[in-house]
């Protein structure tokens, strides 16, 4: 692009057949043709999250009270960080069922180590943690090597954790945390101070407002078109006013749970890895086309290592969440609907289940949308046979919405 | 069936020379001493019937399979591919039949794959602009490098494809059937870029069982016969002569159709194979 820029259009809009969306105008048709188009995305999970919030705020005022939804974060990070996981192992097109009894034998391994034994709360966690990924790593050696459908292999893993899990735990059947701990303080009342509450906020809104107007200064320098300056001021700021008023909403009660930044900080680095570096970009390459993957000289079996791994050291580290949350290693941790509440939340803020089509923030929309059923469930004092009706009820809706969406995709030409 | 009149030789430096080339899987002798000259800015096409071993060919010659005997030559050195990789790294690319994009990647996404630049904090603007690049050398017509491929029609999936292979500097590139799905236009438009490619300096092999593809861009015509060379021919050999060499007869099922339907028309033009 020389001095004739003015006239000559720049190296990506050459194609007169293309409409250009410019600005603000055009970011919101662009938005309203690929919602049209099945490319959903997060929208599903904001207006479901809304309803819900409306129906329960509705039936018992104590919904939206800071106080419950500080309580709500706490019981979202567990399960979250778990979800996270699968987050991983979905977009290469596979499945995890263990993710429950593998938490559970994290939380029974860092009890039997800490309190039974005497360990250092840190080796103990990094024990838990290696054994949750050792479990991944056989995973995939099962199914890089003998061809075993991650389904069958996880589901026998779901029973064999278990089984480790009660084994572990002996007769007694749990283990309390000592109260006076970092780890327990971390799971119940750890909550950041206000000003830090606020300097994240502001800090995450400079950092979107920074590196969006870096990539549209690097496309003007290369001759591509830049997104619209205003455009990027507007999303800082919306997204700025909107983490502001929330994070002080929840200040008037305790405040922002630590657990609960641990859980968004791994969300936004699993995110980074995703989308910005090479091996998020053969995750998607896997789970969209795996042969295609294989012949573009990606390591398709190390892809597939490395999601198995991470899947499980994820759900071993929201296993040692959660015991913290409940200051106990239990025969219960892990079990129930933990299982199907991870994959739901994933599958519910948007990661598809066939594969090659996901991101790290569809695990914090989806649980904070399961976690609020659940909370507003509680406050109903509904029994949990109507619970696990009315969860079973929202993810078939979820999954609906994925194949549905899914099917509009491909006939527009966008699968 | 002999080869046509003496042609001058072309310009273009020897990329690619096999010789007495020899495949064998167990009891199947699927190549036998074939023999193959490839040079830059030449087209050569490679057809056969089923079975005449044109797939074994490329594959032995994209790293798949090691040959049984015989020698290859790449650009005057002796060389011999442990596999698919080693063919890439020399300068040997492939579009396979199947084309093997991800559909929900985008253009650049799918260009780059395996190769992104900046493996831990991707570099899409330079990503982008090497993008453009291939693709306008290759006069494409891509509406937008951001939309996923699964938007894109089947020629525009071909151009993707080839652009890919274009990434890393081939010498020679193969293209396994580039028309095989496509409508009219968009074969024809294929065709061009195939041309494009050879005016850039590349060798190019095509299989096609077209021949009216075939003649169209290639500058020679290799017919290979139950894994054996049958010869070599010009765009400007007759059809009858073609099929007679890709089937091994003169009297067979095409040319008997073919002088069945010139008596009542006495036209030559209509007749496909």
């Amino acid at each position: 692009m020389s001095g004739d820029a003015k006239t000559q259009p720049s190296l990506d809009r050459a194609d007169v057949r293309v409409r250009h969306d410019a600005g603000f105008a055009g970011a919101v048709r662009g938005f309203i043709d690929r919602v049209r188009s099945g490319d959903l995305g997060s929208l599903p999970v904001v207006v479901g999250l809304v309803l819900i919030c409306a129906v329960f705020q509705t039936l018992n005022p104590v919904f939206l009270s800071s106080g419950n939804l500080v309580d709500l974060l706490f019981d979202s990070s567990t399960v979250g960080v778990i979800s996270l996981g699968i987050v991983c192992i979905l977009i290469v097109g596979e499945i995890d069922l263990s993710v429950g009894s593998v938490s559970g034998l994290a939380s029974a391994i860092l009890g039997v180590l800490w309190v039974n034994a005497g360990w250092p709360v840190p080796i103990a966690i990094l024990v838990a943690l290696a054994v949750g990924c050792a479990i991944g790593i056989a995973y995939a050696a099962l199914f890089n090597w003998l061809g075993m459908p991650s389904f069958v292999s996880t589901l026998s893993g779901l029973l064999a954790a278990l089984g480790l899990q009660l084994y572990l735990l002996g007769a007694s059947g749990s283990i309390n945390l000592p109260y006076d701990s970092l780890l327990v303080d971390l799971g119940q009342t750890w909550i950041m101070p206000h000003v830090i509450a606020y300097g994240l906020v502001l800090i995450a809104g400079v950092a979107v407002f920074v590196t969006g107007s870096r990539r549209a200064a690097q496309r003007r320098v290369a001759g591509l078109t830049p997104p619209s300056t205003v455009g990027i001021l507007l999303r800082a700021l919306l997204l700025t006013v909107a983490l502001l008023f929330v994070v002080w909403y929840l200040n008037q009660d305790r405040g922002v749970p630590w657990m609960f930044g641990v859980f968004v900080g791994l969300v936004v680095a699993m995110d980074y890895a995703l989308t910005r570096t090479k091996w998020g970009r053969s995750m998607m390459a896997v789970g969209g086309n795996r042969e295609a993957a294989r012949r573009a000289g990606i390591n398709v079996r190390r892809i597939y290592a490395s999601a198995f791994a991470l899947c499980s050291t994820l759900a071993a580290l929201g296993g040692v969440l959660s015991a913290a949350r409940l200051a106990s290693s239990s025969q219960q941790a892990g079990t129930g609907d933990v299982n199907l509440n991870a994959i739901a939340a994933a599958v519910i803020g948007g990661t598809s289940l066939f594969g090659g089509r996901g991101s790290a923030y569809s695990a914090l929309l989806g649980i904070v949308v399961i976690q609020a059923i659940a909370s507003g469930l509680t406050l109903l004092d509904l029994s949990s046979s109507l619970r696990y009706m009315i969860t079973g009820g929202v993810l078939a809706v979820a999954v609906i919405v994925d194949s549905l969406a899914r099917r509009s995709r491909v006939s527009h030409g966008r699968a | 069936m002999a080869d046509a009149v003496e042609r001058k030789p072309p310009s273009g430096e020897l990329v690619l020379s096999l010789r007495k080339v020899c495949k064998v899987f167990g009891a199947v002798s699927a190549l036998t001493d074939v023999d193959l000259d490839v040079h830059a800015g030449e087209v050569v096409a490679l057809v056969g019937d089923n079975g005449a071993g044109k797939s074994t060919l490329v594959k032995v010659l994209a790293g798949v399979h090691a040959p049984t005997s015989g020698t290859m030559t790449f650009r005057g050195k002796p060389v011999t591919l442990a596999g698919p990789n080693d063919a890439l790294a020399l300068g040997i690319a492939t579009v396979f039949q199947d084309l093997a994009l991800c559909e929900n990647l985008d253009v650049v996404a799918n260009i780059f794959l395996g190769e992104e630049l900046n493996p831990y904090a991707l570099d899409e603007v330079a990503m982008e602009i090497r993008s453009w690049k291939l693709l306008n050398e290759l006069s494409a017509r891509i509406p937008s490098v951001r939309e996923p491929i699964a938007s894109l029609s089947g020629g525009q999936r071909q151009t993707v494809a080839i652009a890919r292979s274009l990434l890393l500097d081939p010498k020679l590139i193969m293209l396994d059937e580039p028309t095989a799905a496509l409508g009219v236009a968009q074969t024809a438009e294929v065709l061009n870029l195939i041309e494009r490619v050879r005016d850039k300096g590349l060798g190019v092999i095509m299989i096609s069982h077209n021949m009216e593809d075939v003649r169209a861009v290639a500058d020679r015509i290799a017919v290979l016969r139950l894994g054996r060379n049958n010869g070599i021919f010009y765009p400007d050999s007759s059809n009858q002569e073609l099929v007679s060499a890709i089937t091994g007869a003169s009297d067979n099922a095409v040319s008997r159709r073919h002088e069945r339907r010139q008596t009542p028309h006495g036209t030559e033009a209509e007749m496909r194979p």
